[in-house]
């Protein structure tokens, strides 16, 4: 569904991503660990275009995106919820995922999604008309993901989404991201808690200082002595376990 | 005038008719009338400058200068279309020609400019206003143009006041331009989508909105409205080739005044600038007036810094 072919991404002069290949088969989750500063950010704004690679390849479904632009990769169905959550702030929770939605033209079906988002995540009900700037960091995130779903992505990029929330809410976060998968929504996931979002995960890349050096099975990785002594220390274990 | 007998004693029918109404025009309560209509006139114009100034605002963060430039291109654009078209042409294509105009200029100086700052953005606009000056200085010479009124010269009288009917048709082009705004930013599809960009350009690109297309519609949306408010005002006011920047200026006071961004508050604030300086003007000396409409900016913001509407949220979640 995705592939990178030796992806080469610069940020002026800092060579962020050094080459880097990796593939999405549909219907998985894949999830990218490495320390700050390793690239995966870049890696999903290199995908969704926001920082286009300079040199490779990025495909899509047999198609070369490499150069398109952001505005027009979420057209082909690749929705990304960035770092930090970047919600329109001054407008309110329903027109940001009104927003969400705006490369969609079957407004009907957008206003039954609408309603169903508001019903499995009552949250949103409770802030419709409040400005998203004013959200806890919870509700945000939530707000953050229904309104890249509003666009109805076949591949779900996802950067971070439980920084900075309460071990409840991460939890939640996780439950939706496999509720997600079962919808049949195709997903690439960052984590600052690499344990976590290896269960989650079908397959994991390890990335380190812009290059990918491991990848498999997220239970191969989470078995693999490296790994374990870098990424996997204790903690969070309530978690992600049920 | 002299105190004693009245003046009209004595002189023929009709003129001391028409004396008369002069004369009662200087009662306190004609005065106050005539002003006041005055100050809602021509604050109409200072808050659809300041709409101006907020549209782009919204969608860019950064503060056009050459907005006063449109109404001066809108006023005497309309002169030269009047004179050869009917009047509701002449201002469809005076409406038509700014915005064209609007739209060169984000297409030649904003849009180029990429990855710069908010402040290189202001400085280059009032680059492009000088240079629209000087083009409409070229064009029209030094001297200000008159325009016959939209319906006739005969004043309306009004509580002893007279009124120019074109200050009907200001307030109602102001009125139906407010409106529009209002329900474009509230409920259109492309309105929200300008607001979205003001609030982060990079998720709005993120769900597929092209951000310069709404940068270009902002300039092409305050031009055309820039471009209405000189075609309509120029009758009353005259227009000339630098009458922009004072007009540039108390409406972007407007804007602050009324919170930048928020478009009822600009309405408001350009109401209270026009009603404030006409009364200034009017009762204690027009060589105030200017200064009586920067010294009550300077309180609301000493008092309020968002402005009188400014969204104190917004505000803390705004650059500035
Ligand atoms: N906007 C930027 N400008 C310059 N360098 C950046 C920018 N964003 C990230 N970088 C650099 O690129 C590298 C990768 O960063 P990033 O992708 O954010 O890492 P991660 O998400 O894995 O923490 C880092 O060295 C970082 O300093
Ligand atoms: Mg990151």
């Amino acid at each position: 569904m995705l592939r990178l072919k030796s992806v080469h991404t610069y940020y002026g002069k800092i060579h962020a991503l050094k080459g880097v290949s990796l593939h999405v088969n549909r219907g998985e989750i894949v999830t990218l660990i490495g320390a700050n500063g390793a690239g995966k950010t870049t890696l999903l704004r290199t995908v969704s275009g926001l920082t286009p690679a300079a040199r490779g390849n990025v495909d899509y479904n047999g198609q070369n995106i490499t150069r398109m632009q952001a505005e027009e990769i979420v057209r082909c169905g690749i929705s990304h919820v960035p770092e930090g959550r970047k919600l329109f702030a001054t407008l309110s929770v329903r027109d940001n995922l009104e927003m969400g939605a705006f490369v969609r033209r079957d407004r009907g079906e957008v206003r039954g999604d609408l309603r169903e988002f508001r019903r499995k995540f009552p949250i949103l009900s409770e802030r419709w008309h409040q400005m998203a700037g004013t959200l806890s960091g919870g509700e945000q995130q939530i707000v953050a993901i229904t309104r890249a779903l509003m666009a109805r992505p076949e591949l779900l990029i996802l950067d971070e989404p439980s920084m900075g929330l309460s071990p409840v809410l991460v939890k939640e976060i996780f439950k939706i991201i496999r509720r997600l998968r079962e919808e049949g929504t195709t997903i690439l996931l960052i984590e600052q808690n690499a344990r976590a979002a290896l269960h989650a995960a079908d397959r994991g890349y390890v990335l380190e200082t812009g290059r990918i050096i491991l990848q498999g099975t997220s239970q191969m990785l989470l078995e693999h002595n490296e790994v374990k002594r870098a990424y996997l220390g204790k903690g969070y274990r309530e978690v992600w376990e049920e | 005038m002299k105190e004693g007998k009245p003046l009209w004693k004595g002189v023929p029918e009709r003129l001391s008719h028409e004396l008369k109404s002069v004369m009662e025009k200087l009662s306190l309560g004609g005065q106050l009338v005539q002003y006041l209509f005055t100050g809602v006139t021509v604050g109409s114009i200072y808050g659809m400058v300041a709409l101006g100034f907020n549209i782009i605002y919204n969608v860019t963060e950064m503060i056009n200068f050459a907005q006063g430039e449109f109404v001066m291109l809108g006023g005497l654009i309309m002169v030269l279309c009047a004179k050869v078209l009917p009047l509701p042409m002449a201002f469809c294509v005076t409406v038509a020609a700014v915005t064209a105009i609007g739209a060169i200029m984000e297409r030649s100086t904003i849009n180029p400019l990429k990855n710069t700052t908010v402040l290189t953005l202001i400085i280059v606009t009032i680059a492009v206003s000088i240079l629209l000056k000087g083009i409409a200085m070229f064009i029209w010479g030094k001297d200000p143009y008159m325009m016959q009124p939209f319906s006739g010269t005969e004043p309306l009288h009004l509580f002893g006041a007279a009124i120019q009917t074109q200050a009907f048709w200001v307030l109602g082009i102001s009125g139906i331009v407010v409106l529009l705004l209002t329900l474009f930013f509230r409920k259109a599809r492309y309105g929200k989508a300008m607001l979205a960009c003001a609030d982060n350009a990079e998720a709005a690109r993120l769900v597929g909105i092209k951000v310069n297309l709404m940068v270009l519609l902002s300039f092409a949306l305050s031009a055309a409205i820039g471009a209405a408010a000189g075609a309509v005002i120029t009758p009353i006011s005259l227009m000339e080739y630098d009458r922009g920047a004072l007009l540039g200026l108390k409406g972007f006071g407007a804007a602050v005044l009324g919170g930048l961004g928020s478009f009822s508050g600009a309405v408001v604030a350009g109401l209270l600038l026009g009603v404030v300086e006409s009364l200034c003007a009017g009762f204690v000396s027009s060589g105030y007036k200017d200064a009586v409409a920067l010294l009550l900016l300077l309180l609301v913001l000493f008092v309020r810094p968002s402005g009188l509407f400014g969204n104190v949220e917004a505000s803390k979640i705004k650059k500035f």
